[in-house]
């Protein structure tokens, strides 16, 4: 079944194909269409289970673990604050081993406060716990929500998954998306098994309770980054059987002509769909550029990666965050899986499309000639932050505006 | 009330909550938790946030009969939400034979019910979650080092209240905040008055939707005083005044016993070390009378 759907629908859609039980909500822009066509369908019948609004996010993953600990299909919600309003509880609940699914929207953090999309928020949950998935379109939020529960279910696993779509990028843009029918999704994705946690009269059970001493602290630390690195083995079996399903080939890592390029870009989200049409552009005009974009980001697809960029010349990693004082964050992250690889690329670093910003055709070819200059040079050229001369003017003027109402009162008197 | 709960020999002769836990000598929380157990029974979860009963359940042991979840300081309601609607969802679905259902306990003490937690307690109230919230009130921040949190009453020493008058606010009222929101049920208790409290637990059981246990937890290294006068303290809190017995139900608050004739607060206050700068080296009189005319003024208001 073929539609026209955003991000936030084709989201809603994946928690109905996957016949999510419980929906513990609370609002945020851009993330509210999700919950609301969700209450819909719990009221229309379409769905059946029960939508809680909560009064936090920090409540609502809260509820949203103990349902899963409890038995029940979880699916929920949020976005940039909520996010981080509810970070205490995604660090925790991942040690619970009760899997579900939370979708973010991703919305720049504040300060200043925005509205429009970056990766903050979402990579401020990196090192949770929580698998994370990254997706590009809207058939891919779909998708990933149903490979999300399949992979967090996995007995090898049972880990809570994150699925990111770029907020006013994916989730308000209507693209065309085909749509699983109810009993091929049901077909890939069997009823939710408890597998003993879950809490029942007669069968009592301790979760989450405390430690003493740091090896019993560190054996489940351990165990948990254990079922995170399994993950990717169940994930590339898990995919190839949605490829064979339905026809999709979600890789953990995308490489899009990246097979015979000499450069590349590196991204992940919405905005990865840029860097695939000035690749083509690139490409056009002689120029061997590919894209390398990793879908699942934990666990983290090392091996992949290195396979990927092995023997390209240069690779430009463009992240929409700031890690504040260091820089891009999945730069430092790729080096540190591609350094000392033999036939490692050079590598350098882009910060770009932060709160909304666009990253323009023009950059992307920017970029593909520092790469090409870096390669003759055999220097990496220092990481840079994206931005043009026309919008510092544009912010200069700005500026004189807000010095020029500061004054007013004076000017006034 | 139930019948059967006339007379301390009434009392359950089993006791479902093991000994040995990482909980000081002499807690009036704990006392009050084994009684409260002991009526609740084994079909509970205990959610609990981060406060001192949180070591009770330290791995591999635990002591309660029923099941477990420690979720954060803020969020034991919400977490009892989740809970108790996968429950309902099982249930409605048919996968959830009734024998297997389980009571919602949320277990925090006085910081997280007053404070950090407040807007998730408030929040689940309004909602109606049917669940049992018990709150033991130690006055302070206990786990951390007996900090002044918004339950610690006026003129009360605490690690961060040292000055010559102790905490310069008085006692938040949970029970009145809970009140206001027409909750199933809400109830003051103190270990130091069984029967009291298992007539309460009892009445609380038979409800659905929020309640409030709220009992006053004697505390002996937080309130400086010999574990072994935990009761006796306890029962000075009832028949000073200090703590008023009493129960929302039906819409109405009801005293289940009224102290007469009051003892005069310091009776209570002169027992603990954290009160000792209001005696020593000279007496505080004005902090002294400001406590005694608030419980005046409080029963004034009851008797009226
Ligand atoms: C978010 C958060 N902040 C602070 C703490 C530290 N902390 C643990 S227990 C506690 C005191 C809890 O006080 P209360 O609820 O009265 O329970 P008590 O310790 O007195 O039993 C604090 C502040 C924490 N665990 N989590
Ligand atoms: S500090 Fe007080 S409340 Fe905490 S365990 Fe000890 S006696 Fe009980
Ligand atoms: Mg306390």
């Amino acid at each position: 079944m073929r539609r026209l759907l955003t991000g936030n629908a084709a989201a809603a859609w994946g928690a109905r194909l996957a016949r999510a039980d419980y929906v513990p909500a609370f609002p945020i822009t851009p993330q509210t269409e999700i919950i609301e066509l969700l209450a819909q369908w719990f009221g229309s019948g379409e769905l059946r289970g029960r939508l809680t609004l909560l009064e936090s996010e920090h409540s609502m993953l809260t509820a949203a673990a103990a349902a899963a600990a409890t038995g029940v299909r979880v699916f929920t919600a949020t976005s940039s604050q909520g996010l981080l309003y509810a970070m205490e509880m995604l660090y925790a609940v991942p040690g619970w081993r009760a899997p579900f699914v939370l979708v973010n929207v991703s919305r720049g953090l504040a300060s200043p406060i925005t509205l429009e999309s970056d990766h903050n928020d979402v990579l401020a949950a990196r090192d949770s716990g929580f698998l994370q998935f990254h997706c590009a379109s809207c058939q891919e939020v779909v998708d990933s929500v149903l490979l999300a529960y399949r992979l967090a279910e996995d007995p090898r696993v049972r880990l809570p998954a994150l699925v990111n779509l770029d907020g006013f990028h994916l989730s308000f843009t209507r693209e065309p998306v085909d749509l699983p029918t109810a009993e091929a999704a049901a077909a890939f994705l069997p009823p939710f098994e408890s597998q003993g946690i879950e809490f029942r009269a007669g069968r009592p059970v301790s979760q989450a309770v405390a430690v003493l001493g740091g090896s019993a602290y560190s054996y489940f630390r351990y165990e948990t980054h254990l079922a995170a690195e399994q993950a990717l083995q169940a994930h590339g079996a898990i995919a190839a059987e949605f490829a064979q399903r339905f026809g999709r080939r979600h890789d953990a890592v995308e490489r899009y002509r990246s097979d015979d390029a000499e450069i590349a870009f590196f991204m992940i989200g919405a905005f990865a769909t840029k860097a695939m049409d000035a690749v083509d552009r690139l490409r056009e005009a002689g120029i061997a550029a590919g894209l390398v974009r990793p879908r699942l980001l934990r666990p983290y697809p090392a091996a992949a990666l290195q396979r990927a960029l092995a023997g390209k010349r240069a690779v430009a990693v463009i992240d929409q965050n700031l890690s504040v004082g260091k820089g891009g964050v999945l730069h430092g992250e790729l080096a540190s899986v591609l350094y000392g690889q033999p036939d490692a690329p050079l590598l350098a670093s882009y910060i770009g499309g932060l709160g909304g910003r666009d990253i323009s055709a023009g950059e992307f070819f920017q970029i593909a000639r520092e790469l090409q200059d870096a390669v003759l040079a055999r220097r990496v050229p220092p990481p840079r932050l994206l931005y043009t001369a026309g919008e510092l003017r544009q912010m200069r003027n700005l500026q004189a505006i807000a010095a020029g109402e500061r004054g007013m009162p004076e000017a006034r008197a | 009330m139930n019948p059967a709960l006339r007379r301390m020999k009434d009392l359950p002769s089993t006791h479902l909550l093991g000994a040995g836990s990482a909980m000081c000598a002499g807690c009036g929380g704990l006392l009050a938790l084994h009684e409260i157990c002991d009526l609740l029974g084994a079909r509970t979860v205990f959610v609990n946030a981060a406060s001192c009963m949180t070591l009770l359940a330290s791995y591999p042991f635990t002591p309660f009969r029923g099941s477990w979840l420690y979720t954060a300081m803020a969020s034991a309601p919400a977490g009892a939400q989740g809970v108790r609607d996968a429950l309902d969802i099982l249930s409605e679905r048919g996968r959830l034979p009734p024998e297997q259902d389980l009571t919602a306990v949320a277990l925090t003490g006085d910081g997280a019910a007053t404070g950090i937690g407040l807007s998730a307690t408030a929040g689940a109230i309004d909602r109606g979650l049917d669940f049992i919230y018990l709150c033991y009130d130690n006055e302070g921040y206990g786990n951390t080092g007996q900090q002044s949190s918004p339950a610690t009453p006026l003129g009360a020493r605490t690690a961060t209240s040292t000055g010559a008058h102790g905490h310069p606010a008085s006692k938040m009222d949970l029970f009145a905040i809970w009140v206001a929101q027409r909750p199933a049920y809400a109830a003051t208790v103190i270990g130091a008055d069984p029967l009291d409290l298992a007539r309460k637990i009892d009445r609380a059981r038979a409800l659905k939707g929020p309640r409030l246990i709220h009992a006053l937890a004697p505390c002996p290294p937080g309130w400086s005083f010999d574990p072994a006068e935990g009761v006796e303290i306890g029962r000075l809190a009832v028949k000073t005044g200090i703590w008023p017995l009493k129960e929302y139900v039906d819409g109405r608050v009801v005293h289940t016993h009224v102290p007469h004739p009051r003892l005069p607060v310091e009776e209570y206050l002169k027992r603990q070390g954290r009160f000792r700068h209001l005696f020593e080296p000279g007496r505080d009189t004005r902090v002294l009378a400001q406590i005694q005319s608030q419980v005046d003024a409080y029963w004034e208001q009851v008797c009226a």
